[in-house]
């Protein structure tokens, strides 16, 4: 997140810096031949001729140029359809806000379709970074340097050596020092001379990069008639002791992913059965409808994001409240309309609320039509936590993890502090005693149904992050949920927490030894074992209203 | 009524013959006002989501007809029933639209599962299918039509495509755990194996229905990748369970350059349910895109606005296959003179028909068609760009030459052969019918 701000930053500084000297020498630039033809072939060409076009106008002394490769790369390079005209658009509401690609003259905003996007493949792409890489070597923010280093690095050939051979000399960022020694150190491992080779290898060993193993694999590896790579035996050595070392720093890193993954899939599974923990565990009505109230959840961000398409985070928070309202609303009437004429006969419950979820999923389909709605993520929950080569964090399912926490303790607090959470206790302990003691019980289960369904709302908030949202969202959930709060103990929350996380971590573990289909079978199987053990789960409930 | 006399004689042996004549007559006394053409799509249930598109363009597509005077003088009425994604039912109401609805040919289905559910239906009452999806092949059946893509016409070339085009040394074959995914990845697997790719180079991981959580096998994917060699996944990862994986493919950070995710199972439609930020420049195969630029294709996207009265919505490939394949129907059925299922099986082999891409399709005698086969990438209107395409039209392959058990055999619904399960080698047509 934070590098993408640096970048962006960094391309409206160039983008300014070089439009300045444009318009002095605006005149000049236009009677470039090489630079208009590149331009006319951008737009109307073929992919080769294109291709052909961008390496021309990287060859040509005209700062617009990069420009509008940038713009190229980024998908702001349009061709108007009146005059064949190549513009950079930026998006505003109306449209796009256009400048003319050569002159940098503005040419006021027309409507999208009046523009067409000067596609790109992803050979294209590749080559496109690669050639911006080199221009921005002496940008004046770092970062940008980096990202650019980081380019070159990926496909070396003696021009980009040469050229970062140069620039380390003035260059002087540590990071980007780093990076550009580290590509140079790589190249050393190629040398004639062996004390050259030992030395890059000294410096190579210490630092976590993905690029210094797969070179250092290599070495050590025979090719197909038997011989190494490295003639050295010596040098061979060297290498082994170092792999050995970054292997088990590599063994770490793995399993700190695997805990976070294992985390991460716990945390969706707490979200998911947290309500039902709730509406299953506390009241014990089998809500089959469980996973449709988060579906609801889920369409409620969808809706929030329609009516402010420019504010996606705000409406991601501003679902939150939504989601819990209007599920809850739903749990509510549900529970009125139909659950309260059923308490006692479980069997009844679960087909009545089946049918609940059969209705609530073809009202969806068809409202919205059967087709998966697309809900984007905020900027600040794409992407990753990079910690180093190795180990990445997804913002998404770090935000989630978090998320659920706060749920939990939020719904710890209302059950434990509030007047609602003991009436609730009260209820779920001793019905008859607490109608006794002037609680009304009927409200207080309308209005504990209505806290679980709500709480289902806001995980559909959550899951629209990480899966489809579609009529189908509450069917993938809904054993899973079951699974989570049966495996921690009816009546629970606690039990849910620690049952989510550690079911979310044991599938993790097993996933990449038996694949996905596998794991999830001998977790179910696992669980109905443990079940056989302790029929009562992880925690079970005690005191005389349990036995009674 | 036949039925209860004759069940009070208990002549039991009689019974289906004289319930084929009932029938006959039945079908005599319907055909004098129109003829009936039955649309099987799921309109509820999982697989709405790309069906429904489907019962849409037969409506139009019948509507169409009609608009130039119907069939054989008559008009077509098109009978929906909706399946509603449950397999067995698939069967009961094909068995419904042939008995009840007497209807000349079904065009519907999309997962194998529904049409393997329905095959013994049809070859029981000798009704007709048209089967608009890609599919795994191994298959031919004399009542089936298969319009989609077997897997000569979309997977081989696209393996082709990447490994000449883009140099991929690494493959990953990722899918849903079913027949199509399993299917396809072992006719790929066998032919990446014969052309020198050695086994640690490929990695075949499956996936259960719906899989959302993606992030052990992106991050198992990207440590594949990682090695100097250039790898691709190749995807037939099924519909649902696509969003959150190429989520979590743009959130690990493994673009479509680094490593080219293709599709088989993600076209137009699918993409306009998702956010195609993360998607953008990776490929995907099939037979036809809504981007390709002919004047029958503009006119087919139009005349699906007009109907559809959504400016917005997408076409795409299974569109298409129904598009040719009913037009193959009403030829035939035209070249026979009669909707007789026996007699449009006979004049259907062979037909030709102009498909949206500029080609010209015809019915081979294995019951597939000619496909022209195209690798786009994703663009981030949701639309897919050109990047390969066969310089002509491939004939689809029902049993795949890759795996050992069915090269030798080969479908061929024309005399002498007449079988779509015959040996080469032994020169004997299996007791399997399809």
């Amino acid at each position: 997140m934070k590098s993408n701000c640096i970048r962006w930053c960094g391309w409206a500084m160039i983008g300014f810096i070089l439009m300045l000297p444009t318009l002095s020498i605006g005149q000049e630039g236009s009677s470039d031949v090489a630079f208009s033809a590149a331009v006319v072939n951008l737009k109307s060409g073929s992919m080769q001729e294109r291709g052909l076009a961008i390496e021309q106008l990287a060859g040509v002394q005209n700062p617009r140029a990069i420009v509008i490769l940038q713009a190229l790369l980024d998908g702001r390079l349009f061709k108007l359809k009146t005059d064949d005209k190549l513009v950079i658009g930026e998006e505003v509401d109306a449209g796009y806000q256009l400048i003319d690609a050569k002159s940098a003259e503005s040419l006021g905003t027309v409507d999208r379709s009046a523009t067409q996007k000067i596609t790109l493949t992803n050979s294209l792409r590749t080559s496109l970074r690669k050639i911006i890489g080199r221009l921005e070597l002496n940008d004046d923010d770092a970062g940008v340097r980096l990202a650019a280093v980081n380019v070159m690095g990926k496909s070396v050939d003696d021009e980009s050596l040469a050229l970062l051979q140069d620039h380390l000399s003035v260059e002087q960022d540590k990071s980007v020092q780093k990076a550009i020694k580290l590509i140079l150190g790589l190249e050393q491992l190629n040398s004639p001379d062996k004390a050259t080779r030992l030395a890059a290898i000294n410096l190579l060993k210490e630092q976590a990069n993905q690029n210094v193993v797969n070179r250092f694999n290599e070495l050590v590896e025979k090719d197909a008639e038997g011989n190494y790579l490295e003639t050295d035996s010596d040098v061979r050595n060297q290498v082994k002791t170092a792999l050995v070392k970054i292997n088990s720093q590599l063994q770490l890193y793995a399993a700190i992913e695997t805990l976070f993954f294992g985390l991460s899939l716990g945390a969706v599974l707490v979200l998911a059965a947290i309500g039902l923990a709730i509406t299953f565990g506390v009241m014990g009505v089998i809500n089959m409808a469980h996973g449709e109230l988060m579906m609801l959840g889920a369409y409620t961000t969808y809706v929030t994001q329609q009516l402010m398409p420019d504010q996606l985070g705000l409406s991601l928070v501003i679902a939150i409240p939504a989601a819990f309202i209007i599920s809850a609303l739903a749990g509510i009437i549900i529970e009125r309309g139909i659950i309260r004429f059923l308490y006692g006969r479980p069997l009844e419950t679960l087909l009545a609320t089946f049918g609940v979820s059969l209705f609530l999923q073809q009202t969806i389909r068809s409202i919205f039509s059967p087709l998966n709605r697309s809900v984007a993520t905020p900027e600040w929950m794409s992407g990753t936590l990079q910690i180093n080569d190795f180990l990445s964090l997804t913002w998404n399912h770090f935000y989630i993890l978090v998320f659920c926490l706060l749920v939990f303790v939020l719904l710890l607090q209302i059950l434990k502090r509030t007047r609602l959470g003991l009436e609730v206790r009260a209820v779920a302990q001793n019905r008859n005693m607490a109608k006794a003691m002037g609680i009304p019980t009927g409200r207080v289960d309308a209005l504990t149904f209505g806290l679980g369904s709500g709480v289902a709302g806001v995980a559909g908030v959550a899951i629209s992050q990480i899966t489809n949202v579609g009529p189908n969202l509450g069917q993938a959930y809904i054993v899973d949920s079951f699974m989570v709060v049966v495996f921690g103990g009816v009546g629970n929350l606690w039990g849910t927490l620690v049952a989510g996380f550690s079911l979310g971590i044991a599938n993790k573990l097993i996933e990449p030894y038996a694949g996905a289909v596998l794991a999830k079978i001998l977790v179910l199987v696992f669980i109905i074992l443990f079940i056989q053990k302790r029929p009562r789960g992880l925690f079970p409930q005690r005191g005389r209203a349990v036995e009674g | 009524m036949f039925n209860i006399i004759l069940r009070k004689f208990g002549a039991k042996s009689l019974l289906a013959p004289i319930a084929m004549a009932a029938m006959v007559f039945a079908a005599a006394v319907h055909a004098e006002d129109t003829i009936k053409v039955g649309v099987l799509h799921s309109l509820s249930g999982t697989m709405a989501i790309s069906e429904t598109t489907l019962k849409d363009t037969m409506l139009m597509l019948i509507d169409e007809q009609n608009k130039k005077g119907g069939l054989l003088g008559k008009k077509l009425e098109a009978v929906v029933v909706d399946p509603a994604s449950n397999w067995p039912l698939f069967a009961e109401k094909a068995r419904e639209l042939l008995t009840k609805d007497k209807v000349a040919a079904i065009f519907g289905c999309w997962t194998s599962v529904s049409r393997k559910s329905v095959l013994p239906v049809l070859e029981e009452l000798n009704g007709l299918l048209f089967y608009p999806v890609q599919y795994e092949g191994e298959e031919s059946s004399k009542n089936v039509f298969y319009t989609g893509a077997a897997p000569n016409q979309q997977a081989i070339p696209a393996i082709d495509y990447l490994m000449n085009d883009l140099k991929v040394k690494r493959w990953v074959l990722a899918g849903t755990d079913y027949v199509y995914p399993r299917t396809t990845n072992k006719i790929l697997e066998a032919y990446l194996r014969a052309k020198g790719v050695a086994k640690k180079d490929i990695m075949i991981n499956y996936t259960p229905f719906g899989h959302s959580d993606w992030q052990s096998i992106v991050a198992d994917i990207k440590k594949f990748g990682s090695s100097t060699k250039k790898t691709a996944v190749v995807s037939t990862i099924n519909g649902d369970a696509n969003i959150p994986f190429y989520k979590e493919l743009g959130n690990q950070g493994i673009s479509a350059e680094k490593i080219p995710v293709i599709a088989f199972s993600v076209g137009e439609e699918e993409l306009s349910g998702m956010d195609t930020k993360p998607l953008v420049g990776h490929l995907a195969a099939w037979n036809y895109f809504m981007s390709i630029d002919t004047t029958k294709n503009a006119a087919f996207i139009k005349q699906w606005h007009d109907f559809i009265k959504n400016p917005k919505r997408v076409t795409n490939d299974p569109m298409e296959a129904h598009y040719i394949g009913f037009n193959m129907w009403v030829k035939a059925v035209e070249k026979a003179g009669t909707t007789d299922p026996e007699a449009v099986q006979k004049a259907i082999i062979g037909i030709e028909f102009p498909n949206l891409t500029g080609g010209t399709s015809k019915m081979l005698p294995n019951h597939h068609i000619t496909k022209p086969v195209f690798i786009g990438e994703i663009q981030d209107d949701g639309q897919l760009l050109t990047v390969w395409q066969t310089n002509k039209l491939v004939e689809g392959d029902a049993w795949s030459d890759f795996l050992p058990e069915s090269k030798p055999i080969i479908a061929d619904w024309t005399p002498p052969i007449s079988c779509g399960n015959f040996n080469t080698k032994t020169k004997k047509c299996s007791g399997q019918k399809f």
